[in-house]
């Protein structure tokens, strides 16, 4: 028992990290839906070659699957150079049709065997281990780990091998195009990966679970840095961290793994949303509110400086003048003053006038000047 | 065999039908707004965000009645489409990241939640299920009610705001300057979009809701650049799919009556973008061809 939670929790960390390295690109380059696509459309290329080769296990799925991920994107492709339809609505007819024919395949053809929809769509990591994979009749451990390896394996070939390619064509398209790099065949060849990387993960974790982890970890990485390599190595960790703490919530509810799985993905993404060091939702909050203390300082002893050594200035330069003149209102111009005087910008002379410091007068006039 | 007489007088098939034809009129002439705004993916996403709305409210009401039901569905839903906006307001991440991140989340999310229900004793799951993948069969006269009922509501509402919706779709800048309420009229028409992906989840389910909504509004647009002609064509197609799939899945055993309904809304697509009037890739085809040989036999005369 304890060896099968290891292996479950095995898998879905491979899968995890297979699926962010190429989710990653699938974001930067703004196709991130092709994932939900492909994820669904793959159904049909599974069920056509289950038909030849009445075996689930078998090779011939993968590859079908793949070609069937290809002609999902070249079908979306090529309505969208009709230009009667746009991308988005494209991607919205191509697949359902895919899945549709699928589904209506499976219902009439394959009712008696293993595949069916609910498995394909939702995936159940819990069974992956049963299926075990035997060589000369020694247990090698579960099938799907052997598969998601090797799909994990030739992920990091193409990037190794064809960083540079994919980099360029992905930040810009038409530069790599100018230098002959054929952003066309790189496409094809990135979706082959990414169709090869979703029929490797759906079936063990489901097509809805490989859109979770090919887009919420890299998406959530992308708030984290602005370097590609560490956005590689962020996503595949962030990806890791939802498959184990998606396992955790799985095991503590008694509920379905990939669903738990899909839920710390994203509760890790809004994690990255609202604290994110640089572009966090508080991060931008707390810049936004020093900005605005800073300008108004800035205002104030501009207007100081501006009346200090006019007959006005003692009209001018009084707090209850500022609501006229700079149009605060008192409990605005009351703090402003506050801070102001605490970091020595101001002090308070007869009455209630304001006089600047030496030091506020130094800012003040570097400010004129800039 | 199916006679054309089954629709009048085999109640399952007429229950079907009806209802397949009302989601159909519905979620075409809806989804007009969602395409033209190239929004098309959003009911996608409102589609699986929806499923938690549903376990959600089994959970609290333990009633599955299908308008608690919808509602919790149409909640989530909506709850969705704010998500997506917000993300994509108050981040970096791309608006087809952030839809991809609430489908796949909501729906995990809703996952999980079932499974959960699934384990405690008192409830059989049964009944959720179907908003999964739909199960137009299982379809009663009050759930055709239902749909014509709330579908009725929700068109009457884009008849009364016509005018300002259809700004909004082609210009809000104009729109917002005119000094329309530009927000609120797009919470509108979000809303109605979900509404109406929400009546059809029991019918044809999760996954093929959004060509529902896409496919209709895509095929009426090859016809016709008048926006109310499309509406209508929209409405008309969709409701030929829903027809067209409830007697094919009635008449061939075995035959899903969702999956169906989606590839008889794909036949009419590709028939519209082959053979449309003037919008018809064929007839640009010819054209073109015509035009070649034009100018081929004046460059002959030319040179001669």
């Amino acid at each position: 028992m304890i060896r099968e939670e290891f292996e479950i929790i095995a898998i879905a960390a491979m899968v995890a990290a297979t699926c962010a390295l190429p989710g990653v690109f699938l974001v930067l380059r703004r196709q991130a839906l092709l994932s939900d696509a492909i994820s669904h459309a793959i159904l049909l290329g599974i069920v056509l070659a289950f038909f030849v080769t009445e075996d689930l296990a078998s090779p011939l799925l993968v590859l079908a699957a793949a070609a069937t991920g290809v002609l999902t994107v070249s079908l979306v492709e090529l309505l969208e150079r009709t230009r009667r339809v746009r991308e988005d609505a494209a991607i919205g007819l191509v697949f359902p049709a895919l899945f549709s024919a699928g589904v209506i395949l499976i219902s009439r053809y394959a009712g008696s065997v293993h595949l069916d929809v609910d498995a394909v769509l939702l995936g159940e990591l819990v069974f992956a281990p049963f299926n075990r994979l035997e060589w000369g009749g020694v247990d090698l451990g579960p099938r799907i780990l052997w598969l998601m390896g090797a799909i994990l394996l030739l992920n990091l070939l193409f990037l190794a091998l064809f960083y540079k390619e994919l980099k360029l064509t992905t930040f810009d398209a038409g530069l790599a195009a100018a230098l002959g790099f054929a952003p066309g065949v790189v496409h094809y060849a990135f979706m082959v990966l990414v169709s090869v990387t979703a029929v490797g993960a759906f079936d063990a974790v489901g097509s809805v679970l490989v859109v979770a982890l090919m887009i919420a970890p890299p998406a959530a990485a992308y708030l984290l840095t602005d370097r590609l390599p560490r956005l590689l190595a962020l996503s595949v960790a962030l990806g890791v961290l939802s498959a184990l703490s998606g396992y955790a919530l799985a095991y503590r509810l008694d509920a379905s793994v990939s669903g738990s799985m899909a839920t710390m993905s994203g509760v890790w993404f809004a994690a990255a949303l609202l604290f994110a060091p640089r572009r966090g939702v508080l991060a931008q909050l707390r810049r936004r509110r020093r900005q605005r203390w800073e300008f108004a300082q800035q205002m104030l002893t501009l207007h100081l400086l501006n009346h200090e050594a006019t007959d006005a200035a003692g009209e001018e330069n009084r707090e209850a003048h500022l609501h006229e003149h700079l149009r605060w209102e008192a409990a605005f111009a009351a703090r402003v003053v506050r801070r102001a005087e605490r970091r020595g910008l101001l002090r308070y002379g007869e009455g209630d006038r304001l006089l600047l410091t030496e030091r506020g007068r130094v800012q003040a006039r570097a400010l004129v000047e800039a | 065999m199916f006679s054309p007489s089954d629709l009048l007088f085999d109640y399952t098939l007429r229950t079907v039908a009806l209802g397949a034809v009302a989601l159909g009129v519905v979620s075409g002439s809806l989804g007009c707004f969602a395409v033209l705004r190239r929004q098309s993916l959003l009911g996608d996403a409102i589609s699986h965000a929806a499923l938690p709305g549903v376990a959600l409210a089994f959970l609290l009401t333990g009633s599955k009645a299908p308008t608690v039901l919808l509602l919790g569905a149409a909640l989530a839903g909506w709850l969705g489409t704010l998500a997506v906006l917000g993300i994509t307001r108050a981040s970096r991440v791309k608006q087809d990241s952030a839809l991809g991140i609430v489908l796949a989340v909501f729906f995990g999310f809703g996952l999980v939640l079932l499974t959960f229900i699934q384990k405690r004793p008192d409830a059989s799951q049964a009944g959720l299920d179907r908003f999964l993948f739909g199960q137009a069969a299982t379809l009663l006269p009050h759930d055709v009610a239902l749909i014509a009922g709330v579908g009725a509501a929700a068109l009457l509402v884009t008849a009364l705001g016509w005018k300002e919706f259809k700004l909004l779709t082609f210009d809000p800048a104009y729109a917002a300057t005119l000094g329309l309420p530009v927000r609120a009229l797009d919470v509108a028409l979000t809303s109605l979009l979900v509404v109406a992906i929400v009546l059809g989840l029991q019918t044809v389910g999760v996954v093929l809701m959004s060509a529902m909504v896409v496919a209709p509004a895509a095929a009426a647009r090859q016809w016709t650049d008048r926006m109310a002609t499309m509406l209508l064509l929209a409405a008309l197609f969709g409701a030929l799919a829903g027809l067209g799939g409830a007697v094919l899945s009635a008449t061939v055993p075995r035959l899903p009556t969702g999956p169906t309904i989606v590839l008889c809304l794909t036949a009419l697509v590709v028939a519209s973008l082959l053979l449309a009037p003037r919008r018809g890739v064929l007839w640009g085809a010819l054209r073109q061809r015509r035009s070649h040989r034009r100018l081929r036999a004046g460059a002959e005369e030319g040179s001669a």
